[in-house]
């Protein structure tokens, strides 16, 4: 099983490669909605290619609140 | 009318196959304008229904196939009107929505959902009243209603039930969460997954496919494996017009439609 690092650091690949952000600009406690600049529609869109990517499932009550890397790196790590 | 241009959707009869397109900004919510043009096509789709074998529901919208009731019309409307008043608005326009919906559901030819983006409560309502629903790996289904303290009112909770067990039907409903094209694959509804961006283009395929077959044995098969569940969806009306009197529903329908936040309120 990855450690948490490890995940944080495939949702930020993952992020910055999507939404087309250098990944030096990312880091671990930004607030995601405001460095990627993106809305609700496209929090689901990340939303859904981080189940694909770590074949889980994450329901999005649970991502209520959350808009940093680190604690999205977390509630995914509690599922892996 | 092989061919119509509205506001919100439109439809081509080509080759046998109708393609009706929903093109309303931001993602195609469900709301007066969109039933009208609605409206039109079941009208419509009885002629239709003589030249063609099958009808496919997709979006032009980059945002998803359809986020569902346009909540806002809904909670403005509501507000300039007396309660009873607004029930009774409700009510019709529930009422005009499962005319439509029930019409597409019954349509005697083979009916395709190409979905992709969200398919949220109506819209997820809308992909449950075709045959088939194909979805692209991105899609994502959800009712999303009890978290504002209502029940899907476009016949959801019954054809839901229709297509599938007990208990995947209350974990969508009872937890309001969302889910991805795979595991609604997983679970029975969605027949086929597709990579990004090729919906059309494989439910095309599909309804080439079922061109193929004799028209008549087709229709036969869908009435007889495709009951339509009209006590239940009429008994909807009912309980959704009873929840949504409740000031609870007008407090989280006000929170929704007033939040600013990159995430909506929902509970």
């Amino acid at each position: 099983m990855p450690t948490t690092d490890q995940t944080l650091e495939e949702i930020l690949s993952l992020a910055a490669s999507h939404f087309k952000v250098p990944r030096e600009k990312l880091s671990a406690d930004d607030d995601f909605f405001k460095t990627l600049g993106i809305d609700s529609l496209q929090t689901l869109d990340l939303l859904t290619r981080l189940e694909h990517h770590f074949q889980i499932e994450l329901p999005d009550y649970e991502l209520q609140g959350v808009s940093d890397f680190r604690t999205l790196a977390n509630r995914i790590q509690a599922r892996l | 009318m092989n061919h119509f241009q509205g506001d919100s959707l439109s439809w081509d009869l080509k080759d046998g196959v109708i393609e009706l397109a929903l093109h309303r900004a931001p993602c195609n919510e469900l709301g007066s304008l969109t039933l009208d043009e609605f409206e039109k096509f079941a009208n419509a789709l009885k002629n239709l229904a003589h030249e063609a074998h099958a009808l496919i529901i997709y979006s032009t919208l980059p945002s998803g196939f359809c986020a569902g009731a346009d909540l806002r019309e809904l909670y403005h409307r509501s507000q300039q009107m007396a309660k009873d008043e607004a029930i009774k608005g409700v009510s019709e326009f529930l009422e005009r929505t499962h005319r439509v919906l029930n019409a597409i559901d019954a349509a005697p030819l083979t009916t395709i959902a190409g979905v992709h983006g969200v398919a949220f409560g109506g819209g997820f309502e809308l992909a449950l009243v075709c045959d088939l629903i194909i979805a692209d790996k991105m899609a994502r289904f959800c009712f999303p209603e009890l978290r504002l303290g209502l029940i899907p009112g476009f016949g959801g909770i019954p054809r839901l039930k229709r297509d599938l067990g007990n208990s995947v039907v209350r974990d969508l409903l009872l937890t309001g969460r969302s889910v991805n094209a795979t595991k609604m694959q997983s679970v029975g509804l969605v027949s086929q997954v597709v990579a990004e961006g090729e919906v059309l283009k494989l439910a095309r395929a599909t309804a080439a496919q079922i061109g193929k077959f004799d028209r008549h044995t087709a229709i036969a098969a869908k009435q007889f494996i495709k009951p339509i569940p009209y006590e239940e969806l009429r008994r909807e009306i009912d309980i959704f017009c009873e929840l949504f009197s409740r000031p609870s529903v007008e407090a989280g329908l006000r929170k929704f439609v007033e939040s600013t936040d990159a995430q909506p309120y929902l509970p």
